[in-house]
This record gives structure tokens, sequence and C-alpha cells, in this order.
């Protein structure tokens, strides 16, 4: 807001404090996972009470990975998670942008009613509809590749689709898209019909390229809302085979006593992987949330 | 020119339907179908698992959830007509259980809270007094968390935004909750938040040198909830901080400096130039974070169970645990279509009577 320049010393060691002691604030608590994932259950809690409770020191041991590890099949689970949030979000991706599209760039009856109904789906948690959808994919039937080849199921529970086919059209992302789309000057895909697109052209050449940041914006978004989905895998797999991660953690609870220590190691496994990709793409998913511009 | 734009736009014909048709076809599929279901399921007595088909029972899910009624009881009197006393000088009154047993108009009621007008007590019934509490419970936490959530992510975006160096780390860090599940969030969480050796209390205790004695957060119903305020808060802020940066950003840097040449101070500059500006971002933010909080499950899931003595329990907990656990599928469906339809009037009302008092004007 105002260029450094302008402020004295003072102010900016005021600052600078500031936003340390803030940063201690949101960073402890994920020190605290890391560190602990290296000690004993024992170690944890003495160190519950000091700030050894977010530094990795005292006697450490790599061994609560090597259990968490040893516990759940972590590589197989890994795979499913991958597979549902990569699928989900590279088709969500096609399906809502060119939704947005033509609710945004085409002039269509019945678009102010969709618009509408598009609205009022936006307010609908999750949860709500959690329940009745889950009794409607309980009956669908569906089709599975076993040991005998592809066989037809009577029921799309405990799949990896069933994980992935209700998430991929999702009113959120195209309303980002939506707000995006609409404020790129007419001008260009004008320009383009004259030299005789089609729509499909304009939006490949046109609409897409200059739209990079909100479609940035959609998949960090909608990947992190997946990799983290709890509710609804808890009710849709109870077996093995489909389990994403964060089910996984299920099974280090309800023992006679929990062991923490693989608790925060399982954690850290599966934070660690999204907050590598989110350093390694910061500068571009920051400029690009920068970018895109949200309006509300 | 624009004569053949517009020709080559009719000619567009099915392309608008072919192009939106898998967005809508999964959303009526997966939204809009399971939420009609929902609706119909709320007039049966349908159960997750059950040897027995469903049948229709009419209204009497919206009945259990929905009925309210109050008691108005007059103190005891003796046989001389004195108001009876216990020995710490409230008045007696006749057992509120034995008048919903007893009485048929009190039957299945039971008591939500009560309040006191001279001698008087008057006992607020419900059916179901735990929806009530949890949307009550729902509607607080909202209320609390979302200016609270915006005011630090605004805090936040002016700092990493003020110009000075190793701001994008600050950034980072500050994000960095965001990327955690909220599961693993509330894991953590439940260990900082441990009475004798949380390292919140310590911070607190330390901070206010001892003033402040440790809380039992998460196992109080008052602090219950503003404990997982706080959480909610840390793991949200980072996404609306670079939200309401990107306002930050659009706002134009010819206004400050015109603004400084006229001597207007900081504060005048913020609330004048840097809040107007950011009325859009302001407004997505908190329309964002409304929807999210009024959906509060996963940490009340894990953290509390709903509890103590349900003060943290909110409505999707209720679905939850009515229409999942306790598997009384039809009963879950009307809390959530109640909710849904409550959400709604909520949000589309105030933009409904918005529109009509603009168009009223001349």
């Amino acid at each position: 807001m105002t260029p450094a320049q302008h402020r004295s010393i003072p102010l900016k060691i005021a600052i600078y404090a500031l936003m340390t002691a803030l940063g201690a604030v949101f960073i402890f608590p994920f020190l605290f996972m890391l560190a602990s994932s290296l000690k004993s259950n024992d170690a944890i809690f003495a160190d519950l009470a000091s700030l050894r409770a977010v530094l990795p020191i005292g006697a450490l041991t790599g061994e609560n990975y090597v259990h968490a590890f040893a516990r759940g099949h972590i590589g197989h689970y890994l795979a499913n998670s991958v597979v549902i949030t990569g699928v989900t979000v590279a088709l969500g991706l096609v399906v809502n942008s060119l939704a947005a599209f033509a609710l945004a760039r085409l002039e269509w009856r019945g678009k102010q009613a969709v618009l509408t109904v598009l609205a009022v789906l936006l307010v609908v948690p999750f949860e709500a509809i959690s329940v009745p959808l889950m009794q409607l994919v309980a009956k669908l039937p569906g089709l599975s590749l076993g040991v005998d080849g592809l066989v037809l199921t009577r029921s799309w529970l405990d799949t990896l689709y069933v994980q992935i086919l209700p998430f991929i059209a999702n009113a959120f992302s195209i309303f980002l898209f939506y707000q995006f789309f609409r404020d790129i000057p007419k001008d260009f895909d004008e320009a383009a019909y004259v030299d005789g697109a089609t729509p499909l052209q304009v939006y490949r050449h046109v609409i897409v390229p200059s739209s990079l940041p909100v479609f940035a914006t959609v998949t960090i978004l909608q990947a992190l809302a997946m990799w983290n989905q709890y509710l609804w895998p808890l009710i849709t797999v109870p077996g093995e085979a489909a389990r994403p991660l964060m089910i996984g953690m299920e099974q280090f609870f309800g023992a006679r006593r929990t062991a923490w220590g693989e608790v925060m190691a399982y954690a850290s496994l599966i934070t660690v992987p999204v907050l590598a990709a989110f350093i390694f793409f910061q500068r571009w998913f920051v400029r690009s949330v920068i970018g895109s511009g949200v309006k509300g | 020119m624009s004569g053949h734009y517009a020709k080559v736009r009719r000619h567009a014909g099915l392309t608008p339907l072919l192009f939106g048709a898998p967005a809508m076809l999964g959303l009526a599929m997966f939204v809009l179908l399971p939420f009609l279901m929902a609706l119909m399921l709320t007039f049966t007595d349908q159960r997750l698992v059950s040897p027995e088909s469903s049948r229709l029972v009419g209204l009497r899910n919206y009945e259990r959830l929905l009925s309210i009624s109050a008691l108005v009881q007059d103190p005891e009197r003796d046989s001389a007509g004195h108001i009876q006393r216990e020995a710490d000088q409230t008045p007696v009154y006749v057992r509120v259980r034995a008048i919903t047993r007893s009485q048929p108009a009190y039957r299945g009621y039971r008591p939500l809270g009560d309040f006191h007008f001279g001698t008087r007590r008057i006992t607020i019934l419900a059916k179901d007094p735990a929806f009530l509490q949890a949307l009550c419970n729902t509607f607080t936490f909202a209320l609390v968390v979302v200016p609270l959530q915006g005011v630090i992510a605004l805090g936040l975006a002016l700092l990493v935004n003020a110009g000075l160096w190793g701001q994008t780390i600050f950034r980072a860090v500050y994000f960095l909750p965001v990327v955690m599940s909220m599961v693993i969030v509330s894991v953590v969480w439940a260990f900082l938040f441990n009475r004798d050796l949380g390292l919140f209390n310590l911070a607190l205790s330390k901070l206010s040198f001892g003033l402040i004695q440790p809380v039992d957060w998460l196992g109080n119903p008052s602090t219950a909830m503003p404990a997982i305020v706080i959480l909610s808060a840390w793991q949200g802020a980072g996404l609306q901080m670079l939200i309401l940066l990107a306002g930050l950003q659009g706002i134009s840097q010819e206004l400050y400096d015109a603004a400084r040449i006229d001597g207007a101070s900081t504060w005048q500059r913020f609330w004048h130039i840097t809040l107007p500006g950011l009325r859009q971002s302001i407004t997505f933010v908190l329309i964002v974070t409304t929807i999210g909080a009024l959906g509060l499950f996963t940490q009340v899931d894990v953290m509390t169970g709903g509890g103590p003595r349900e003060a943290t329990a909110t409505v999707m907990f209720e679905a939850v645990r009515h229409g999942v656990r306790e598997g009384d599928i039809a009963y879950g469906a009307t809390i959530c279509v109640v909710y849904f339809a409550l959400i709604t009037i909520l949000i589309l009302l105030p933009h409904a009577l918005l529109r009509r008092r603009l168009r009223g004007m001349p």
C-alpha cells in the first residue's frame, strides 16, 4: 500500500516484530506435528509444556515412520489419493470452465435461470446432501475391474469413482471461472468470430490463454479440498482397496493406547507433499490468486 | 461487423448447451437429485439399514424437529398459601418431567432452558432440544468466526503488503495452515489446548504474567466453542489473506499519493481508500467464510464429538449423528432440508429486499 521508503525505522521494527510474533502462532502447530513425529509417546508428553514441543530435540527416532508404514498400506492409500485428486481436478477444470464459458460468453435462452440455480447450489453445504447422496450411489450400478475381469456391480460404494464423479462438476469452480471470463473484454472473441472461429476455438485460443490465473486458483482450491476430504470417504468407502490417505488416519485411533508419534508421523506424511507442492508453486500460485482478482 | 457477429452468435445454436451439459448433468445428478431425495425422505421413516420398507409418515419428522412450547409455572404453595421454598430460598416448582409425562399436551417434550419472571418460572420445551441447541451453536460460531477471521486476514494482508523485505516468507507462513487438512489441524490443536500441558495455556500464562489460570479448553462447555473458533480462524485466515491481498494490489497507488498530498493521515487513507477499494473482496471473503462456518463439522467431530454437554454440537454434526451413526436417514435429511431453507432465506432475503428497494427508487 505504502512504499517502504516512507516508513521510519522504529515503525519497520515494530512491523517485523508483529509479523514474527504472528508467524510463530501460525507455524508452531505445524512444527509441533513435525517434531512430535520424531519422538516417542513419552517424549511428546514430557516436552508438551515447553517450547521443546515444537523443536526436534531430545531422543529422536524414525521409528514412528517405520511403524506408520508397517501398519497401513500407506503407498496404496497415497496412490488412491493421488488418482482421486488428479482425475477430479483435471476433469473439473475442463467441465467447469466450459460451462462457465457458455454462461459468461454465449447468449442462450434459459441462461438467467441456470445462473440463479447455480447461486443457490453455491450455498448448499456438502454435508447437507451427503447422506441422501450416499443412498443414491449405494444403489447405482457400476463397473469394477476385478481378478475375473470387468464385472457389473450393484453399488458405487467402496470404489475410486465414487470419490471422483460427484465432485467433478462444482458450482463454486463454475462461479470463479464465470467471474473471470465475464471481465475479459468482448472485443477479443468478436474479432475471432469475425475471422470465422467457432465457439470452441474461441474458448481454446482466446479465453483459456488469457485466464491461466483462474485455472491455477481453481486447481489449487479443488486439489486441497479433494486431498483433505474426510466425511464422504468415511461413509462411502468402508473397505481397504479404495481408501484414501485421510481415512487411513482412522486406524491409528481407537487402539488401547493411541500412539501419538505415529499419528503425527502419518499426519506429516499427508501434509508434507501438499506443502512441498505449495512451496514449489508458491510464486505462481500467489500471483494467480492475486491475478484472478476475485470479485464478490 | 456487429451484424455479422450477431449472426455467428445466433448460429451458435446448440453449442452453449453442449458446453454446459457435462457440468449441469453432474450438478443435477450429484447435488440437485440428492437434495430432492432428501426432501422426499423427510416425509418417510426410512432407516439406513432396515428389514422393513419405509412408510410415509407425513410431517412427523418436521413436527419432531420444530415443536417448541413453553411451560409457565407458579411456585407450589402450602395450605396457608405461602410459597414453598427450598433450603436455598428458591421457590419449589412441580418437576418438568412430571408434567411432560402426565399431561398429553406436553408429551414428548424435553426442557431446553428456563428463566424466571418474578416468582413465575417459564420453561422452554422442545421435542428435539438438541437440534435447537445445535442451531444456536452454529449461528453463534458463524457470527463470531466470520468477523474474527476477516479482521485477522485483513491485518495479515496489510502486513504482507507493506513493501518490506521478506514478506514472501511471511506470506507463506501465514498460508501454511491452509494446506493442512482440518482433521490433522484438529488433532494437533487438541494437544495444544490440553489443560495442564498444552502450549496454548502456557503462552496465555506467560503473556499475562501468570494472571490467566490454565483452562481446560475442550473439556469445559463455556470454552470448547471458543477453542474451535480459534483454531478455525487460524486455519482459514491465510486463504482469505491472499484474496484480500489481491484486492489491495488492485487499488491504484495514485489514490494514496493524492491523499498524502492532501495531508490525509494513515487512518484516513485506510478508512477512505483501502476499505472502499476492498469492498468486493471483503464481500467475497465474508460470503465464502459464512458458507464454510455454517457447515462446521470436522473440527467438532474430531475434537469434541459435540460435547461437553452439547456445547459444540452443530447442525451438520446433528444431521450426521442422526442420519449416519444412528441410521435414522429420514430425520437426518429433515435436519438438512430445514437448515438449507433457513440458510437460503438468510442469504437471499436481504438480497431480494435490497433489490426491491433499488427498483422502487425513481
